[in-house]
């Protein structure tokens, strides 16, 4: 067990296999996680999209009832206060799911930046046990547990339902694995939490379900090449930097960060995040530096690993623009020792696409 | 995984197995499940010289970085070159997965080391 930002989490369940066979059972069955350390801000009130559409980047005015999206909260600078998933789950009814360490921070940035709108805001972190299960076989175990039909909803729309015996449970297509799969918000008490954890456990026995933890969160996140805050995404780097120009909508109504970005567009990039493959033996890890062919230091690892799914060393680094060429090298300096890796396409890891 | 007896230990989870002149080193069972699942493996190349107490060479598992320190001085003689490929050999079997032999520059040096229950002990008291 690690100090997760206040919560003690594994790393890994090692009675279950370990990163790697935790990490695979997500790319080829099935895994469950418990992420109840992320947090939620509800916001309702007959100017809530109003409130959402000023403090987060992406258009949260194109969300119809019962769908999400990937956006952010960003500072006046276009730098980020936290990723968040907004789901719209009812007429005025908005509900951002945050991450653990930027909890605090959030809730207060949220609080004051929407007091001029008519709309109420409330952190219900703590109501709620989240459980990912995450996997091309998700739908199947979690449809054994619910009366809501599942192939009826789509990745990244969220519905509600009787899972478990628990009724109205808020059931979403999302993740943070690059593969299919559900997150549901169970009560947060500690019987019904348990009670839940193994009737899903038990219940995809069949699918060969293991739990997995922090570990493997982060390499399935990684392979997908999805943010990590305080690594890929921060609040001195910028959207533009991190390469999170399709959740920024421009061209709606202004929000918090918008004219900063417009002056970020013009002046042009400084940095920009790239996917890195080691092409010498070593592993890049987090806050490794990264070293062009004469020695000059060019920037930095943002998150390494090795990559079980794909087997191979991978990482995402900032780099100034001149050095993102797909196909250029580099060195990163592994404990001492320059080793050379490859710009490669970003994300590394793509789901198959589903058969007809 | 039982600690061999005729191997001694270091209180950073290395083994060496001492024959004559010549010794065999590699990482504990206990080293290889703290770590958990290894997927790199850096060591010296042979002819390279290591000496006691300091590091010769990292283990990596998906999660950790580890260094490795050498249990005794001497000169690299052979280098387990299968970890290089399959690393993941260590966790199955940490106590015949070797990764070097060693010309031991002196015997004596070895005194210090422990045995496989003083090891045993040490592992229980840091708490697993």
């Amino acid at each position: 067990m690690v100090d997760f930002n206040g919560w003690d989490m594994p790393v890994e369940y090692p009675s279950a296999g370990g990163i790697i066979a935790e990490h695979n059972a997500v790319r080829n069955g099935v895994g469950i996680f418990d992420v109840s350390h992320m947090g939620d801000i509800r916001l309702q009130g007959p100017e809530a999209l109003a409130a959402v559409q000023h403090i987060s980047m992406n258009d949260a005015s194109r969300l119809a009832i019962g769908q999400a999206q990937y956006s952010a909260l960003l500072y006046p600078q276009g730098t980020f206060v936290d990723d968040v998933i907004v789901h719209r789950l009812g007429e005025d009814d908005y509900l951002l799911v945050i991450n653990a360490g930027t909890r605090e921070k959030d809730v207060n940035w949220v609080r004051d930046n929407t007091r001029q709108f008519a709309c109420k805001v409330e952190d219900l972190s703590d109501d709620f046990t989240q459980i990912a299960i995450q996997g091309p076989q998700g739908v199947n175990l979690l449809q054994k547990l619910t009366d809501a039909n599942l192939s009826a909803v789509k990745f990244y729309w969220v519905t509600r339902g009787t899972v478990c015996g628990l009724k109205n449970i808020l059931i979403a297509r999302t993740g943070y694995t690059a593969e299919d799969g559900f997150e549901i918000y169970v009560p947060s008490d500690e019987a019904t939490s348990a009670r839940v954890w193994n009737q899903v456990l038990e219940a995809g026995k069949e699918f060969g379900v293991i739990p997995c933890g922090l570990g493997a969160r982060n390499t399935l996140r990684l392979e997908g090449a999805l943010s990590l805050y305080g690594h890929e995404i921060s609040d001195t780097i910028n959207v533009w930097e991190a390469g999170l120009d399709r959740f920024c909508k421009m061209d709606k109504p202004d929000f918090v960060g918008r004219a900063a970005l417009e002056k970020a567009k013009t002046a042009g990039l400084q940095r920009t995040l790239i996917g890195l493959e080691m092409i010498e033996r070593g592993i890049a890890r987090d806050g490794y530096k990264v070293f062009d062919h004469d020695g000059r230091e060019i920037g930095y690892v943002t998150s390494g690993s090795y990559a079980p799914f794909l087997k191979k060393n991978i990482a995402l680094a900032y780099v100034p623009p001149e050095f993102a060429t797909l196909g250029s090298t580099m060195k990163v300096e592994c404990r001492s020792q320059g080793v050379k890796a490859q710009v490669v396409p970003i994300p590394f890891y793509k789901r198959p696409k589903k058969q007809a | 995984m039982p600690y061999p007896a005729d191997y001694k230990y270091t209180k950073e989870h290395e083994w060496i197995k001492i024959d004559g002149n010549n010794a065999t080193v590699g990482i504990t069972d206990h080293a290889q499940e703290s770590l958990g699942d290894i997927v790199f493996v850096e060591l010296p190349k042979p002819g390279a010289e290591i000496t006691a107490g300091k590091t010769f060479g990292s283990v990596e598992s998906v999660k950790a970085v580890s260094d490795l320190y050498a249990p005794a001085s001497g000169t690299v003689t052979e280098v387990n070159g299968d970890l290089a490929t399959a690393p993941e050999k260590i966790n199955k079997d940490a106590h015949a997965s070797w990764m070097l032999k060693l010309k031991l520059k002196d015997p004596n040096e070895l005194n210090g080391l422990l045995s496989a229950a003083d090891y045993e002990k040490f592992v229980a008291e840091e708490g697993g």
